[in-house]
């Protein structure tokens, strides 16, 4: 029985004959349900609008960011944002990430979650709404769709209808749309990775790497499946987030609801009848033919349901038309309309509750960090790793030796200088292996250098301690500023 | 199942396939369509594949296997790796020879190219005995000191690499260091003299009247390799006796057997085995160890 009611819920009622319920005595409830086909119809409002403007915005963010130019110097492509992984570099307009400062990225993909999550506890599934790009491209191809096949109801008869050369040349016609699009959306994403205009001139001329072309082949193909073909069944089955923001909501997060107290009863209205006694709900059925996911948002909250709002707008032009208030579908919450089905005076909006107020707070605290971090960045890295098959040499002289190996990474990107000395350790002496001036030598690291050098520190005996000193490796720049790298020097232990 | 009309099951309207178990019989569904679609896909795979790849083994009276259209080989994709990484590597080394060894060291990007080369080389056929980054055992020098048997340069350690120690090379470096005990140059108390002596050379008290006694014996046995005050020579590659270092250890009982009948330890000549850039890669990185002379 529970089964039956939940594919009943979710079965879209067609033609108007919705909530007729199971035949009188049927069989058992068939557990696998074929997809229905959906037609959504067009539909214009506030919501859509709005939808409109993020549809053009996401998409154009999409095509247009791996066009901006960003002068980065000699040797770099001038890309605003780029993940170049042949030069080992992640760029993102003034911000240059080197691979051992790949924590930037997580501390973006912490924000992100973070603020998908507090959008969520607020407003509900405005992600999947109105900017998930499974909507936004879903969204597109329904555009390409109308254009060749019409709305909803011209589609729906013509694929009732015989085959025909009509039928034919539109649905053709369609799908080579669609795969332009898909290709374009493919080889978008690999401009991503690459110096856009070198990439995209490579790429036509069958220069680009493997990678290049198996990228744009597989986005081309999942766009082309996700969106065109598969559609609502991502977010239905395939989804994991829609399950995740069960967790996220309570009884304070908007969704788009039905406000059964208000529409109930429902039933048809003739122009001269009285609204007495009755619900607003006409029954027209409008906002089910404009639902991309084929639901009865009547039926209250469902899984099914990414509150895109288009009921909306479908019930609001209706409620205009037939001279009602609009809001008979809305953004509230279901308790409200319990509370004003039994006369109670409805909750206010908090969108301010602990669960928000943590997830602002984690959201502040984790920008705060990244910025903290970003604002302190060094532009040297400067390391220095002690020989530890010999941890000291006693020279002929007496003298005590360590030897080190330095990394110096030099992340900006003009030739820098340094010199090399020691402190902690009285009298010690600090040579550079291979450098032409051994003594306290001067390093010369190119723009954007990894380098490393062999070093020896030597002290004599009489300045070292027992086992040895912590000691301090100092780079001081021409201006003055120094860098220290921390190590230990070992001596004998008698 | 001598009934040859199928057994149909009443509740779904499916044939079943006759099995029973327990009461419960199993119906006959067809396999889903997706499936069927990559069993067979397999098939056509596997046909392709057959046709293209070295698959099957060879028909009766014939060795092997079948090559396959493309000739693949996994051996040939090895050995033409190996000839790439060695090509690739020789254009590496050419780079090191252009210029002279000490050039090399002091260009800071040659250097470290040099480094690198050596110390896998280093690792792969030095240090079984020298010991990871140079630090030696009893009988194999450390290279990582100051102290150099056959000269520190650049250009004595490549030399001693190419030809080796004692290796039977044509070139090699020979240090002979008779026999004294057991050829019997020198009698036992003279030999117990000699080890008094050396002792005081390298700064240990020792017993005075032995240390007299021996004094001509060394000058007319020893300094001529060793030197008058005994500093060694590096072109005899006689080891200083006074600095405290010792290869095989400077007690008594050490000295004793040492001046019995030397150790002659050999170190191989890799010249041959080497190409002349890791040779000198390796001399540029044993060099950095000890900071050379």
């Amino acid at each position: 029985m529970g089964a039956a009611t939940l594919i009943d819920r979710r079965r879209r009622p067609e033609g108007g004959a919705g909530g007729a319920g199971e035949p009188p005595g049927g069989s058992d409830p068939v557990l696998y349900e074929k997809r229905r086909q959906i037609y959504p119809k067009l539909v214009s409002g506030r919501f859509r609008t709005l939808k409109w403007s993020l549809l053009f915005l996401t998409l154009g963010v999409y095509y247009v960011l791996p066009w901006l130019r960003w002068d980065r110097g000699p040797g770099v492509p001038d890309q605003a944002v780029l993940a170049d992984f042949s030069g080992g570099k992640f760029y993102f307009f003034f911000l240059e990430i080197w691979p051992q400062e790949v924590y930037y990225i997580t501390g973006l993909l912490i924000l992100a979650a973070i603020g998908l999550f507090l959008a969520t506890a607020v407003l509900g599934r405005v992600w999947c709404g109105y900017i998930c790009p499974q909507t936004v491209w879903t969204d597109l191809f329904i555009v390409v769709e109308r254009f060749f096949e019409g709305d909803r109801n011209a589609r729906m008869m013509r694929d009732r209808g015989p085959n025909s050369f009509d039928r034919l040349w539109r649905k053709s016609a369609k799908h080579l749309t669609w795969l332009v699009v898909s290709f374009a959306t493919g080889g978008a994403f690999i401009l991503y990775w690459h110096d856009a205009p070198q990439i995209a001139e490579t790429f036509f001329s069958g220069q680009a790497p493997a990678t290049a072309y198996v990228f744009a082949a597989l986005l081309t193909g999942t766009t082309y499946a996700l969106a065109g073909t598969m559609r609502e069944q991502v977010c239905t089955y395939m989804c994991p987030w829609p399950r995740i923001q069960g967790a996220l909501i309570d009884r304070d997060t908007l969704g788009v609801v039905y406000r059964s107290d208000r529409g109930e009863p429902r039933g048809a209205h003739r122009k001269q009848e009285t609204w007495e006694g009755r619900g607003d709900c006409i029954d027209c059925q409008q906002c089910v033919v404009v639902c991309p996911m084929g639901i009865d948002i009547r039926h209250g909250s469902q899984l099914e349901c990414i509150q895109c709002a288009l009921c909306i707008d479908a019930c609001d032009a209706v409620m205009t038309k037939v001279g009602r208030p609009t809001g008979l579908i809305a953004y509230d919450t279901d308790e409200n309309v319990v509370l004003r089905a039994s006369g109670q005076k409805p909750r206010s909006f908090r969108p301010v509750r602990p669960r928000t107020a943590l997830y602002l707070l984690v959201f502040l605290l984790t920008a705060g960090l990244m910025t903290a971090g970003l604002a302190t960045r060094t532009t040297l890295e400067f390391t220095a790793l002690k020989d530890r098959s010999l941890p000291f040499v006693a020279l002929r002289t007496g003298d005590i030796r360590n030897a080190y190996t330095l990394k110096i990474v030099n992340k900006l990107r003009e030739p820098r200088r340094f010199s090399l000395s020691v402190e902690g350790l009285p009298a010690a002496r600090v040579d550079v292996i291979g450098e032409s001036d051994p003594t306290g030598g001067e390093l010369k690291l190119a723009g954007g250098a990894v380098e490393s050098y062999r070093v020896f520190v030597t002290a004599p005996p009489s300045a070292v301690d027992r086992g040895g000193a912590e000691i301090s490796l100092i780079l001081t720049d021409d201006a003055g500023a120094r860098t220290i790298a921390a190590t230990r020097f070992s001596g004998p232990e008698t | 199942m001598t009934d040859r009309s199928p057994d149909v099951d009443a509740d779904s309207g499916v044939e079943t396939t006759g099995h029973e178990w327990d009461g419960i019989r199993e119906l006959n569904n067809p396999l889903p369509r997706w499936w069927r679609f990559i069993f067979w896909g397999t098939v056509v795979f596997s046909l392709v594949y057959w046709v293209l790849m070295p698959s099957w083994p060879a028909p009766p009276g014939l060795q092997g296997h079948t090559p396959g259209v493309w000739g693949q080989s996994d051996r040939a994709a090895v050995s033409g790796a190996l000839a790439e990484a060695r090509q690739e590597r020789a254009a590496l080394g050419a780079r090191l020879m252009g210029r002279d060894a000490a050039a090399v060291l002091n260009d800071h990007e040659l250097s470290q190219l040099a480094l690198s080369l050596g110390e896998s080389a280093f690792g792969d056929n030095c240090a079984t005995c020298h010991g990871a980054g140079g630090r030696g055992a009893r009988g194999y020098p450390r290279l990582a000191d100051d102290v150099w048997l056959w000269g520190g340069t650049l250009e004595a350690i490549e030399f001693t690499i190419r030809h080796g120690i004692r290796s039977g090379s044509q070139s090699a470096r020979i240090g002979d260091m008779p026999a004294f005990g057991r050829d019997q140059f020198l009698n036992p108390e003279q030999i117990s003299d000699l080890v008094e002596y050396v002792t005081a050379l390298s700064g240990r008290s020792a017993d005075r009247a032995a240390v007299l006694r021996a004094a001509p014996v060394f000058q007319k046995e020893c300094s001529s390799c060793h030197g008058r005050e005994g500093r060694g020579d590096p072109a005899k590659g006689a080891p200083n006796l006074s600095d405290g270092d010792w290869l095989y250890g400077g007690d008594r009982a050490t000295l004793q057997r040492t001046l019995y009948g030397p150790r002659n330890g050999v170190m191989p000549a890799w010249q041959g085995r080497f190409d002349d850039a890791t040779v000198r890669a390796l001399a540029i990185y044993v060099h950095s160890l000890g900071g050379g002379q």
